[in-house]
């Protein structure tokens, strides 16, 4: 790898070299130069600058891996699902535990891109609800990218928590957004009734997913359910509002009212087998299409409906690419945890694009703000990552590259860390809040995929210009040392003395706390926390998922209606 | 590609490079001034026979320029001997390599001045000989007249005698009333060996230990002789407890030549039919080596042999004598063993006989030959079961590959790979021939040989041939026909498998299965990410797969933990192999995995709910445990209920019917496999609920021949 580099630099010498020699024989220019393709892509290798031997890189090393570490031990519990006494309940009666329901869904080896590990992480007080109780990503299944929902019964008997709503809702709508089909592994208790409030009335709340069910049906994307637990009330919509159900015997059930609501309303005493079983809806009702013995067998049925779901696999075959020049390890040591230290967004970009070639686009103009194309995994992307405040001219440079991916359909990646827009005489004189407003204009009405990882701060209006959660992104992720809030803690608290109100002593420690990426991703204001280094990965798995759809898309987009203007 | 003998395309038929130097220096030293007798050169030949003997032919006619036919059967059509000339000849029905009149009206049409008959089939047909020759057609093989004399054993026996070649006490004559049979049997001594008169390969062929049990044997021999050779008359013999099979290749020609080229030991038998075969014998006294020589010649010449033959003798192990059998007037199965210690082409001197040649070489040149050339062994490698008494097994090669080919490692093979050995016919698939220096050089190189040879798809007895290579008391030359069955013990011990044979299986298995599911889409190799990681464990099961029918084996099961691309934690019932780097070659199918204590490589082959592993030279073949969901699915009974067709066969007789009442060991149906009655009976003592297959179907293995009604049902 590093011979490349150097070849990279000493381009210029034998350039430096030949000149003289066509002059030293007398003769003018009257051939075109040939250039080799190894030196014309040597032209966009990213050089990496960074000693790794520096107090600097170590320090920051040390500090993300602190960071680091402690995402690690909290996504291990996580990982457990519920208390080891459900677990072991829910064992005993021959069950699989979720994760395990997803890894024999899925293709063998291929990767499950699992969002949001940490929805409802210290939400709920006393009540620990891992993973939010349900289980979302996007995995393979007989080759097709789709989304699985999997209720985790063994976290409060997989009742909907209003995090576990917004959860299922979120995963509903990156199936929508990228036309992924749905597999629902139903196992429920339905809705957490202390909660009803916050997850029952509401838009997007309960009912919801019966709405989302119906429309991505209507929008021909397959909605598969599999009963491997009870289906209650509302739940019972689950598989009723699928193309194609599939219940397990003796464990799932189906119905609008459990036996004790059933005596309680009319006198009726009856099992819950009889009420609601697998042989009984496979067989009488017809509200399920296929009975299994078991988990196995059912997730077994499950892969053979998608098989046979005729969906097209309009996935162009990728062309080779190369991996990242330079070890997306040293991001760690790159970053830190310190973000009042710029980040260099060329290092960045180096550990993820395909053999560390960027093209840039006006390299030397607005430099706070670096854009480019790239490749990742062979798709071809834009890329825009903040090296500093962004001015007017970064803001322009912005709206111009995201215009040119929009007429040409590439699909644009955010790397996201900015502090905001400047601020002061010079800025608002120099119109930051009109040509601000560009980009944000830009970034809202660009149809392309696109894509967000906050590597840093994620504060103010350049939240809005860098494709933040209110943009739409068909993903967003956030580093374990990313921060996300209006301002800084220590900004926001002396706004608010500036503005004459007495401030509450425990103000900045809240806005600290509540600008932490644990907190961010516990609540869904992204799809979760990524490790630095496998940034990459993640961003070829959403490319993979988002781009089955551009297939159908594209001829369909009203790119723009205008030309692209100049900036 | 080893199989040189079995290549598709006939361009390609020949020698391989090594052999053709060796054979060409081989012939430089034919003499070519031998005194032509009035004979025609056979410039076109039929080979009136199939598989690698016919390939094996073909071979020498075509290095020699010899244009040659072949002909083939319905089912053999694909088969490798049918595509390895341009001409070739349906002749339809499966049975029709017998069909004389059939093979010799071809030959006319097609212009053949020979008819090469191989060996089996119509090899040692005299009628067919002699027809051949009325319609002007060479036989390729001994005068009509010898193979008449030789082919009834009673009548070759007195002319053995007569010419002073020894043999067995017994009893050849007409008189087939079973008393009178008895009472040469008591003046014989037993133990006594009743044998059919027409009879060959074991069949028809019966032992009687004492007296008592003399009637049976010989009603039983009598039966197999009749359903086998259409003809029951026996002949009685002493028994001998100790015996090799030695046999002597001769070959003699028009000009009253007649030479001896070394004995071969064939006493490495299952079912009375050869699977060893060496040249020299081991342990055998010079002196007696001339002298089994000598009788040898004398027996050829006694009928006025021409060509190829083989003079069978029995040696007692514990007195050194030998005894004349019967003399083999066609070219043998193990021929190449004698090629390999006298270093001529057997064919070829077959050949330059038919046309009336002499002998290319003297006996004493023959014994120098010999004296240089070390030791050769043969091993027969055939589909079968040597774990269920040696019944055939037919289907298809899904994979065979095989060891490089040298001068000194031959491999004379009528199938490649994906060819399918078909019940219709004998079921060896190839002959391993290895030469060296020595005895013991000789067996380490066939053994290297065997343990390249990999077959997947149908149950050889590669395994087991490895094994004898390995017996000390075969090492050690202590070799008689009843061998295998001494040796049992050390031949049939049960091998645990390693875990990381297990471990090597799982990973393969989810190789296999991540092949599978990307074949359809642009495979995005992109690795597993985030800080979740569970979502890639997976657990495998697996029963190892034994032959011998028996299924009361332990499920072994194997989690995996993929750690990254390529790394693995693998967990084998409480033993742990920390990241494991593990790849996949799709093209050679290999595993090849680095455990932190050895590497390993481990080729798969995945065929239906098994797989067959080779690993360091050693075939493992596992199941795929079945779940209990699809037991459940699919509604598979205990297949305790139903008795099971333990080989494809025939069915030849029903001997129960539904509602039957039957004890344990009481017949129930009789099946024929390659020709071979088998009896099934009852494993239990029951009530009948159906019979599955009637008189007349063929089944295969595994399937369901009766089925009996569940004890446990309270109905």
């Amino acid at each position: 790898m590093r011979p490349s580099i150097r070849l990279c630099s000493s381009l210029y010498r034998p350039c430096l070299h030949t000149r003289p020699a066509i002059h030293a024989q007398g003769q003018s220019r009257a051939v075109a130069t040939h250039t080799y393709n190894h030196h014309a892509s040597a032209l966009s290798v990213l050089p990496s600058n960074v000693d790794k031997s520096s107090n600097d890189f170590t320090e920051n090393a040390r500090q993300m891996g602190e960071v680091m570490a402690r995402m690690e031990r909290l996504h291990q519990k996580i990982e457990g699902g519920g208390p080891v006494k459900a677990r072991e309940k829910h064992l005993a009666r021959g069950k699989m535990l979720a994760r395990d329901r997803v890894t024999a869904l899925t293709d063998a080896g291929s990767p499950f891109l699992e969002l949001s590990s940490l929805a409802g992480h210290e939400m709920y007080g006393g009540d620990e609800v891992p993973a939010g109780g349900i289980i979302t990503g996007v995995g393979t299944v007989q080759g097709v990218s789709c989304m699985i929902v999997a209720n985790d019964s063994t976290v409060k008997g997989g009742t909907y928590y209003p995090i576990t709503v917004k959860k299922h809702l979120r995963a509903q709508a990156i199936a929508q957004e990228n036309r992924l089909p749905c597999i629902y592994l139903v196992d429920s208790g339905g809705a957490n009734l202390p909660h009803q409030a916050d997850v029952f009335p509401d838009r997007d709340h309960f009912g919801r997913i019966f709405y989302n069910q119906a429309r991505m049906s209507s929008l021909g994307i397959p909605q598969i359910s599999v009963v491997m637990g009870p289906c209650t009330a509302g739940g019972a919509y689950v598989p009723a509002m699928s193309d194609e159900s599939i219940i397990v015997e003796n464990q799932g059930t189906i119905f609008l009212a459990g036996p004790p609501l059933v005596k309680a309303a009319t006198g009726e005493i009856v099992a819950p087998e009889d009420l609601g079983g697998g042989k009984l809806h496979s067989s009488i009702s017809g509200v399920t299409d296929y009975l299994a013995v078991d988990d196995a067998h059912a997730l077994v049925l499950a892969r053979r409906s998608i098989s046979n779901l005729n969906w097209p696999r309009a996935e162009k075959p990728v062309a080779t690419f190369a991996e990242p020049l330079y070890d997306p390890e040293e991001l760690a040591g790159i970053v830190g945890t310190n973000l009042r230290k710029p980040i260099p967004a060329h290092e960045i970009i180096a550990r993820i694009v395909d053999g560390s070639e960027f093209a840039e686009f006006k390299k030397d103009y607005g430099t706070t703000l670096v854009t480019g194309f790239a490749r990742i995994y062979g798709h071809q992307v834009g890329i825009l990552a903040n090296n500093g405040i962004l001015f007017s001219e970064s803001s322009l440079k912005g709206a111009h590259f995201i215009q040119l991916c929009t007429q040409r359909n590439i699909p644009l990646i955010f790397l996201q860390n900015i502090s905001g827009f400047m601020v002061g005489a010079d800025a608002e004189k120099g119109g930051i809040a009109k040509n601000g407003a560009k980009l944000v204009t830009a970034v809202a009405c660009a149809d392309v995929p696109k894509f967000t990882v906050v590597v840093g701060a994620s504060a103010g209006a350049g939240n809005y210009g860098m494709c933040g959660r209110a943009y739409s992104p068909r993903f967003l992720w956030m580093w374990p040392n990313a921060k996300i809030g209006v301002m800084g803690s220590q900004q926001l608290s002396s706004v608010m003395e500036a503005v004459g109100k007495t401030v509450d002593p425990e103000l900045k420690d809240r806005i600290e706390r509540e600008s932490d990426a644990a907190f961010s991703s516990a609540r869904l204001w992204d799809d979760g926390i990524i490790p630095p280094a496998h940034t990459r990965r993640v961003l070829g798995l959403g490319l993979k998922a988002a781009m089955g759809s551009e297939e159908s898309m594209s001829g369909q987009r009203e790119n723009s209606r205008y030309g692209v203007f100049r900036m | 590609m080893s199989l040189r003998w079995s290549v598709r395309n006939p361009s390609l038929l020949g020698f391989s490079s090594s052999h053709a130097t060796l054979w060409t220096r081989k012939h430089s030293s034919v003499p070519t001034t031998h005194t032509t007798i009035p004979s025609q050169p056979l410039t076109s030949i039929l080979i009136a026979n199939r598989g690698e003997i016919a390939l094996r032919v073909g071979k020498t006619a075509s290095q020699y320029g010899i244009k040659t036919t072949t002909i083939y059967t319905d089912p053999d059509a694909r088969s490798q001997h049918a595509l390895s000339s341009p001409f070739a000849i349906n002749l339809g029905h499966p049975s029709a390599y017998l069909d004389g009149d059939k093979i010799i009206k071809t030959a006319k049409q097609q212009g053949c001045i020979g008819i090469h008959p191989g060996y089996g089939f119509l090899s040692e047909n005299s009628a067919f000989a002699r027809k051949c020759t009325d319609a002007g057609l060479v036989f390729i093989g001994p005068p009509w007249q010898a193979m008449e004399a030789m082919g009834n054993k009673s009548r070759s026996k007195e002319i053995m005698t007569e010419a002073g070649v020894p043999c067995i006490p017994g009893y050849h004559g007409s008189n087939q009333d079973p008393e009178f049979l008895k009472l040469e049997a008591s003046k014989i001594g037993f133990p006594v060996l009743l044998k059919a008169v027409k009879g060959g390969g074991g069949k028809g062929m019966r032992i009687a230990m004492t007296e008592s049990v003399f009637d049976e044997q010989l009603k039983s021999a009598k039966s197999e002789a009749m359903s086998s050779f259409g003809d029951d008359i026996m002949l009685v013999e002493k028994y001998i407890t100790t015996p090799r099979h030695i046999e002597v290749q001769i070959f003699a020609d028009k000009h009253g030549n007649c030479v001896a080229l070394g004995e071969r030991d064939c006493s490495i038998q299952r079912r009375h039919q050869k699977i060893l075969e060496e040249s020299p014998a081991p342990n055998l006294d010079e002196s007696v080596r001339q002298d089994i020589w000598e009788k040898a010649r004398a027996a050829a010449l006694a009928v006025g042999y021409e060509g190829a033959g083989t003079v069978e003798f029995i040696f007692d192990n514990e007195t050194g004598e030998f005894f004349f059998m019967e003399m083999n007037t066609r070219l043998q199965v193990e021929h190449p063993v004698t090629e390999m210690v006298t270093g001529e082409d057997l064919v070829r001197w077959q050949i330059i006989v038919a046309e009336g040649g002499k002998l290319p070489l003297t006996q004493s040149e023959v014994e120098a030959r010999i004296a240089t050339r070390g030791h050769a062994i043969e091993a027969r490698i055939y589909a079968e079961n040597p774990d269920m008494n040696f019944v055939p097994d037919s289907g298809y090669l899904i994979h065979m590959q095989t060891p490089p080919i040298s001068d000194t490692v031959r491999i004379d093979a009528g199938f490649a790979a994906g060819d399918e050995v078909s019940a219709h016919y004998d079921p060896m698939i190839a002959k391993l021939i290895a030469n060296g220096p020595s005895r013991t050089i000789a067996i380490q190189k066939l053994h290297a040989a065997l343990e390249q040879y990999e077959i997947a798809g149908l149950v050889t007895n590669v395994e087991f041939l490895k094994r004898v290579c390995k017996n000390a008391t075969f090492l050690a030359g202590d070799v008689e026909t009843g061998f295998i069955s001494k040796q049992k013990e050390d031949l049939f011990a049960e091998i645990p498998i390693a875990p990381e044979l297990y471990a090597q299986a799982a990973l393969g298995s989810f190789y296999l299965s991540a092949a599978a599911s990307q074949d359809n889409q642009a495979s995005s190799p992109i690795p597993q990410s985030g800080f979740i990681s569970t979502s890639q464990n997976r657990s495998f099961t697996f029963i190892p797969k034994r032959n011998d029918g028996k299924s009361e084996v332990a499920e072994t099961m194997v989690h995996l933990k993929k750690l990254d691309t390529g790394l693995f934690d693998i967990t084998i019932e409480g033993i742990t192999y920390h990241s494991v780097a593990s790849s996949w070659d799709s093209t050679s199918r290999t595993v090849t995995s680095f455990f932190p204590h050895t590497r390993l490589e481990t080729r798969l082959i995945e065929h239906d709910d098994s797989l067959t592993l080779f690993q360091q030279g050693e075939q493992y073949r596992l199941q795929f445990a079945t779940p209990k969901w699809l037991e459940k699915a699919l509604g598979i009974k205990d297949t305790a209920h139903s008795v099971l067709a333990p080989m494809p066969c025939k069915i030849l007789r029903v001997e129960a019917k539904a509602g039957d009442r039957v004890k344990k060991d009481q017949v129930l149906v009789v099946i024929e496999s390659m020709k071979m009655e088998t009896v099934i009976r009852s494993p239990q003592d029951g009530v009948i609920s159906r019979v599955v297959h009637q008189q007349g179907d063929l089944c295969k293995a595994g399937t369901a021949l009766v089925e009996f009604e569940d004890v446990g049902d309270d109905k």
